[in-house]
């Protein structure tokens, strides 16, 4: 393998290619309509997250209406969050990555954008029906059964745009970045439906079901938000540094070991639980496997970035994106020891699970989406960020919040676990325990929130195009002798 | 193109197989699985009808999984039966006719797969429901006011309401309060089967 083939395009190829500008035009209207919505559930989440985190530790705060109590507003903020900001963010970038990568326009000029106002439509609509106490009541799935319908039809539209690019693109070999999202496109609309099918079909029965939950719900993460995160990862990285990914070969190792690994961790979510030993203990070894595609992509990374680190200095989107390959490496092992039957027997039905949750979603893949749309949003509006301060405000209050939230969640989650193990402590003692951590986290979420606003104001400000011309890249501090 | 549909087959063969093997499998296990009939002729576990099946989609509902999970875990594993949280280990027979499944992730508050056994109390329950606090010092279970009617005191108390214990009234319990709580009582896994012996 050539060297060249590890790295995405290099600048100012000539001839009859496509040149970068024309491909981003044709995805301005898609990619900015999606990651603009993403942003704005982003905001509804966190209102929803607060909402839910008030009501942990102070029950009787609006709690007259059945559609505010806390049973319906925290399923609610996970899929705002996990249907509304994560997979449309993930949507819009992993359509603007598959045009660049493949060097071809974005096709479905017109197909594209209504998927758009159909997804939105959707999540509304299913958050809704939740809060209306319409819930399936099966985790990660709460939507009606309905929503499959429209987010399965916008998923079929951007299969058919991935392939299609995949199809026509202009360059030979394909860069790994495209392995991760020609798998997420892949997966993640089978494992919605089957995980639908399965949920609802008589013919599954009883404790299959919450094997089918777990299957489902783990891999929404593994082989949904991951690969895009970790596509995303091997894009930046090397485009901000300037320099190619360590090892071609690593990478592709990497990708199969994850593809075949990660599929089989879900039912660890069951272990003590009423199911076959053998099925949660397959659980166990497919996260005790993982270690392999996690250890070899931070290695990678790692090598990648090595003498480069200066850059984080300057750069937001290599700041966001190297936090958030290194939260990828962190959570992997956490998750991965986490699976051990011993460990497992504290930190199961606690707090430490909800840390360890976020610290996927948000440290890593959030992150990630925030390191993305910083690189690529400028060029599709042809605008500079307005301002390189709300940019920091943004670093530093959703690093710090979400690093108050998991130490705050994982310390009183693995106590509690230990104490609930203590049968000579009463239930009630340890309620009292956790509270003041309870307190930490919806301290986390205000803090957090701050850094979506910013993050917000920013993306408005951007589409306004209220902000200079593009010329080079909007920098943290000035480079020296810049 | 060839390579290109090679990888999406490899792709799609790997989730395939996990569905299969986490998924079909165990459920092709469980394919004779059925009532277990006692020696008075009893079959358990009993499915659901009426209220107590109208209070279980209220529990779904209301998202109370997201802090009550019902699955006992076995001995020497946590303290689920020194804590009284049941006779037994849980075990798949026990989740037959379960759809959804409610074996919940997190214990905010305590399992309640055997609630039913540990607390019959109707009084106990509604006022639970109605506000946490009264019955268990220091909850922080939302209080779930908006299932009651709230009845000033009177000398005549109306028909099936419960006396609050400051004596300010009376709390009148809702359809969806009263199906709630007939769910709640009918969680009850003391019954034996042979794979798991109390």
């Amino acid at each position: 393998m050539t060297p060249s083939l590890a790295q995405p395009l290099p600048e100012g190829l000539p001839g009859d290619r496509l040149s970068r500008i024309q491909i981003d035009r044709s995805c301005r209207q898609t990619v900015v309509w999606y990651v603009v919505s993403a942003v704005a559930w982003l905001l509804a989440g966190s209102l929803l997250a607060l909402l839910a985190s008030i009501k942990m530790h102070s029950p009787g705060f609006l709690a007259d209406a059945d559609w505010l109590t806390f049973g319906r507003v925290r399923p609610a903020h996970l899929s705002t969050m996990i249907y509304g900001w994560g997979s449309m963010a993930g949507v819009g970038v992993l359509l603007w990555l598959q045009a660049r990568l493949s060097r071809s326009r974005l096709p479905l000029p017109l197909l594209l954008p209504v998927t758009v106002v159909i997804w939105n439509l959707a999540v509304l609509y299913g958050t809704v029906r939740i809060l209306q106490g319409a819930s399936t009541g099966i985790e990660w799935l709460e939507f009606p059964v309905e929503v499959l319908a429209f987010i399965g039809f916008c998923m079929a539209v951007v299969i058919v745009a991935s392939v299609l690019m995949f199809i026509r693109r202009q360059v030979k070999h394909t860069y790994v970045s495209q392995w991760y999202l020609f798998g997420a496109v892949l997966w993640f609309p089978f494992l919605y439906v089957l995980g639908v099918v399965l949920s609802e079909a008589g013919t599954v029965r009883g404790v299959a079901k919450a094997a089918a939950n777990w299957w489902f719900a783990h891999n929404v993460l593994g082989l949904w938000f991951t690969p895009i995160g970790l596509a995303t990862a091997y894009y930046m990285i090397p485009k901000v540094i300037g320099r190619p990914v360590h090892s071609y070969h690593l990478s592709l190792l990497g990708f199969w070991t994850l593809a075949i690994f990660y599929n089989w961790a879900g039912t660890h979510h069951l272990i003590g639980g009423p199911l076959p030993a053998w099925l949660v203990t397959v659980g166990i070894v497919g996260s005790m496997m993982m270690f392999i595609p996690v250890v070899t992509v931070a290695v990678n990374h790692h090598l990648t970035m090595v003498g480069h680190f200066h850059h984080l200095r300057t750069s937001p989107t290599l700041r966001f994106v190297v936090l958030a390959a290194m939260s990828y490496t962190v959570v992997s092992f956490q998750g991965s020891l986490t699976a051990l039957r011993a460990v497992n027997e504290v930190s199961h039905f606690t707090h430490y699970t909800i840390a360890h949750a976020h610290l996927g979603v948000y440290a890593f893949f959030t992150m990630m989406m925030f390191g993305a749309v910083y690189y690529i949003l400028p060029r599709l509006m042809n605008t500079e960020w307005h301002s390189a301060r709300w940019i920091r405000i943004h670093f530093w209050t959703t690093s710090l919040g979400m690093a108050i939230y998991w130490l705050g969640l994982t310390w009183a989650g693995w106590w509690q676990g230990q104490l609930m193990n203590d049968p000579n402590v009463p239930f009630l003692a340890i309620v009292e325990y956790t509270k003041p951590w309870l307190h930490s986290r919806s301290l986390a979420g205000v803090v957090m929130t701050v850094g979506h606003l910013s993050f917000a104001w920013l993306v408005w400000n951007l589409v306004r195009q209220r902000g200079a011309a593009l010329i080079g890249p909007t920098l943290l501090k000035r480079r020296k002798g810049a | 193109m060839n390579r290109s549909l090679t990888i999406a087959l490899g792709i799609m063969l790997t989730v395939v197989l996990s569905m299969a093997g986490l998924v079909l499998i165990p459920n092709w296990q469980f394919r004779e699985m059925q009532q277990h009939k006692d020696d008075d002729g009893n079959l358990w576990p009993v499915q659901l009808e009426g209220a107590e099946a109208l209070g279980r989609a209220e529990y779904v509902s209301l998202g109370c999984i997201y802090c009550h999970t019902q699955q006992v875990r076995p001995p020497n594993y946590g303290a689920d039966l020194d804590r009284g949280w049941g006779l037994r280990r849980a075990v798949p027979r026990d989740y037959l006719f379960d759809k959804p499944h409610l074996l919940g992730t997190m214990r905010t508050g305590p399992d309640l797969a055997n609630i039913g056994a540990r607390q019959p109390s109707r009084d106990w329950h509604m006022l639970h429901l109605y506000n946490p606090v009264i019955t268990s010092p220091g909850s922080t279970m939302p209080p779930h006011r908006f299932l009651f009617e709230r009845v000033a005191a009177t000398d005549r108390a109306p028909e099936r309401a419960i006396r609050l214990p400051d004596e300010s009234g009376w709390i009148l319990p809702s359809a969806r309060a009263e199906s709630l709580f007939a769910y709640l009582r009918s969680l009850d896994k003391s019954y034996d089967l042979p794979e798991a012996p109390q």
